[in-house]
């Protein structure tokens, strides 16, 4: 008879080995998946390769999809710390995005360039805040499910977006194409080494999270919030006042996502502009195993497998969603791998029994 | 006009339907699936694929039930077997499932339904039942689905509440250490219920890129799959409510369109924003009044680990 085991102790080189492991078989199943749907899986995987790392314009295009992907998960992983499933990352940077351009294109001429980059983040931050402040207000108050009022507030944010792209937004020098007025040179990001500044955010607030969720008060409440309800309850924590912080957090980084995107990408308002990044940093963030030195790691990989899905589109004709079949395969297996990081299967032994 | 936009509310709600029936049956043994979004568009690819291919709406729909099953094996066998967090697996499935369809959809954008497959679903209309003032024309006077519809309804209403299987599954999901204590096979019954209400969000799916949206389209679902985990929140885990809450939201899906062609003036995208509006106020709504009856299953979203108890 097999049983299964429950692990005393995992030591850290066997469960990253566990882990490598997963998604090297995520990598395999994909490849035989891509196979069996008529394509060379080989040349499929390799021209990934090349398509995200194989010269130093890929290799900054690679980066400059690294970026949102990176202050995004780390929004996500405030969430997910404390077990508040915020899948409205999407919705949370569509409307970051949308406060910056209010500003970008109200304000780019009162004041001076780097007067309007800040006013544009502040606003994007504390729009994608008060985004994920109402699903955290009801769960608090009621106990409203946050998955599907998240996901919900996505489809509003892009509606709203697309209303004024095709509404009261639309360029009247666009000569009737409904777009957004580009934004003008004081309203845009500037380059530090041929990538916009969004890269020395990123590992900035990389460190700074790193920091908040280790050595501050606030950070451990989280941790202890998503642990145990019971534990935070009986040290006295005000939960409701944590969940809302966090949230509030979680969403402010989306929002400053939906900023860079909009001023260093756009140069505008789009509907597009959020290109599923809230989706895949729940993956990138889960992988980095909620910890944000690794955010930055996995954000790279998996900035690696868009960039290259958005390569063989055009030089292999093969559909960039390509990488996102191979992205959800990836979750598959290493979600399937914690089992084994948890439990071991032996033998049914009698004296245990 | 009254009866033409009821009628087209329940074409429109149909997906829904089935979706909400499917997510319905999986919360009832305990797991809570949040990869409907990801089946239904499965469902949606393989039957307009197979549709395309064999000309057969029979076939299409077989295709589209073992899509979304395929995907819901997936999730049970993480969840269940593998004891995965079942938020993040539900939710790399609706990923796994955006990604398969709009890959193997690439080479159908805008291509319509075959024809043999549009006629198989014409209206018929039923002698005597559809003759009923004003419920009548609204009701039966639809195609083949929407009928089985009705039946699957009335198949899990009996199944869950009249029946020795259903009260099991019902134990399953309310606590299974108890059930697993009394005899009831847990994991036989979660994979089961998992698998089925799969395949029933994988149909829903098809009739969407079928019959509602008879062209192929990405992303055609649009939210819908997270429509219908809502819509078994608010329709309080019965399947006769989830009917109704499906129609309802039919109805909003389709407002902005009658609406203009009423010739009243509104924005369609802010039209567009009603049924998730909507969906969040049901939510907000439906979670308020917690009354006894209406909760969740006990044991929805805590996994089982008989070794732990």
């Amino acid at each position: 008879m097999l049983r299964i085991i429950k692990r005393e102790d995992v030591s850290k080189r066997q469960s990253i080995l566990i882990r490598f492991l997963a998604i090297l078989l995520s990598l395999v199943f994909s490849g035989v998946f891509i196979f069996i749907l008529g394509y060379n899986a080989i040349e499929v995987f390799g021209n990934m390769v090349i398509g995200a790392l194989g010269t130093e314009m890929r290799i900054k295009e690679t980066i400059i999809k690294a970026i949102p992907l990176i202050i995004t998960s780390l929004g996500i992983l405030v969430a997910f710390k404390m077990k508040f499933w915020n899948i409205g990352g999407e919705g949370q940077i569509i409307m970051g995005a949308f406060a910056a351009t209010y500003i970008a294109l109200n304000y780019s001429d009162n004041f001076t360039r780097p007067v309007v980059l800040i006013l544009m983040m502040l606003a994007a931050m504390v729009t994608g805040g008060i985004w994920a402040f109402i699903p955290a207000f009801f769960k608090v108050k009621f106990g409203t499910n946050e998955t599907i009022f998240t996901l919900m507030m996505n489809y509003i944010a892009l509606k709203w977006v697309t209303y004024l792209q095709y509404g009261p937004w639309k360029d009247p020098n666009s000569q009737g194409f409904p777009k957004v007025a580009n934004f003008e040179i004081n309203a845009i990001l500037p380059s530090v080494f041929g990538i916009h500044v969004g890269w020395i955010m990123a590992i900035a607030l990389t460190i700074i999270i790193a920091i908040f969720m280790n050595y501050t008060k606030k950070g451990y409440e989280i941790t202890v919030v998503g642990e145990s309800l019971d534990t935070a309850k009986y040290a006295g924590m005000n939960i409701k006042m944590i969940v809302i912080t966090a949230m509030l957090i979680s969403g402010g980084l989306c929002g400053l996502t939906g900023m860079i995107q909009a001023s260093a990408i756009e140069k505008t308002l789009t509907v597009s502009l959020s290109g599923g990044y809230g989706f895949t940093a729940i993956i990138t963030t889960w992988l980095s195993n909620l910890k944000a030195p690794f955010v930055l790691m996995t954000s790279l990989a998996f900035a690696v497998l868009l960039q290259g899905g958005s390569y063989i589109q055009i030089a292999m004709q093969v559909p960039s969603s390509v990488a996102d079949m191979i992205q959800g395969m990836i979750l598959f297996f290493v979600l399937g791998s914690e089992f084994f990081i948890r439990y071991t299967i032996g033998l049914k032994s009698k004296e245990v029994a | 006009m009254w009866t033409a936009f009821l009628f087209a509310a329940i074409i429109a709600g149909t997906p829904l339907l089935f979706a909400t029936l499917g997510e319905l049956i999986t919360e009832k043994s305990g797991n809570l699936n949040l990869g409907v979004e990801g089946m239904m568009l499965m469902g949606a690819i393989m039957g307009f694929s197979v549709g395309i291919w064999t000309g057969n709406p029979i076939m299409a729909m077989i295709g589209a039930i073992l899509a979304g099953a395929a995907g819901a094996l997936i999730f049970a066998v993480l969840t269940v077997s593998l004891r995965a967090n079942q938020v993040v697996t539900g939710l790399a499935l609706t990923i796994f499932g955006t990604g398969f369809a709009s890959f193997m959809g690439k080479n159908f954008v805008g291509k319509v339904t075959p024809p043999a497959i549009k006629s198989f679903f014409h209206a018929v209309e039923i002698p005597f039942l559809s003759d009923i003032p004003f419920l009548g024309p609204i009701l039966f006077k639809h195609d083949v689905f929407v009928y089985f519809g009705y039946l699957v309804i009335l198949i899990a209403s009996l199944y869950l509440y009249k029946t020795r299987r259903g009260l099991n599954l019902r134990a399953v999901g309310e606590n299974a250490a108890a059930a697993d204590a009394s005899g009831i096979n847990v994991t036989l019954y979660k994979y089961v219920h998992i698998v089925v209400g799969g395949a029933l969000c994988g149909l829903g799916g098809a009739y969407l890129s079928l019959v509602t949206i008879p062209v192929w389209q990405e992303g055609v679902t649009s939210g819908r799959g997270w429509i219908a985990v809502a819509l078994v929140i608010f329709a309080s885990w019965n399947p006769t409510k989830a009917m109704l809450g499906a129609f309802l939201f039919g109805g909003l899906d389709i407002l902005g369109f009658r609406l203009q062609s009423q010739g009243i003036q509104v924005s369609q995208y802010l039209i567009d924003m009603l049924p998730y509006v909507a969906t969040v106020v049901v939510l907000i709504l439906s979670t308020k009044n917690n009354k006894k009856e209406d909760r969740p299953p006990q044991d929805l979203g805590v996994p089982y680990y008989r070794e732990e108890r």
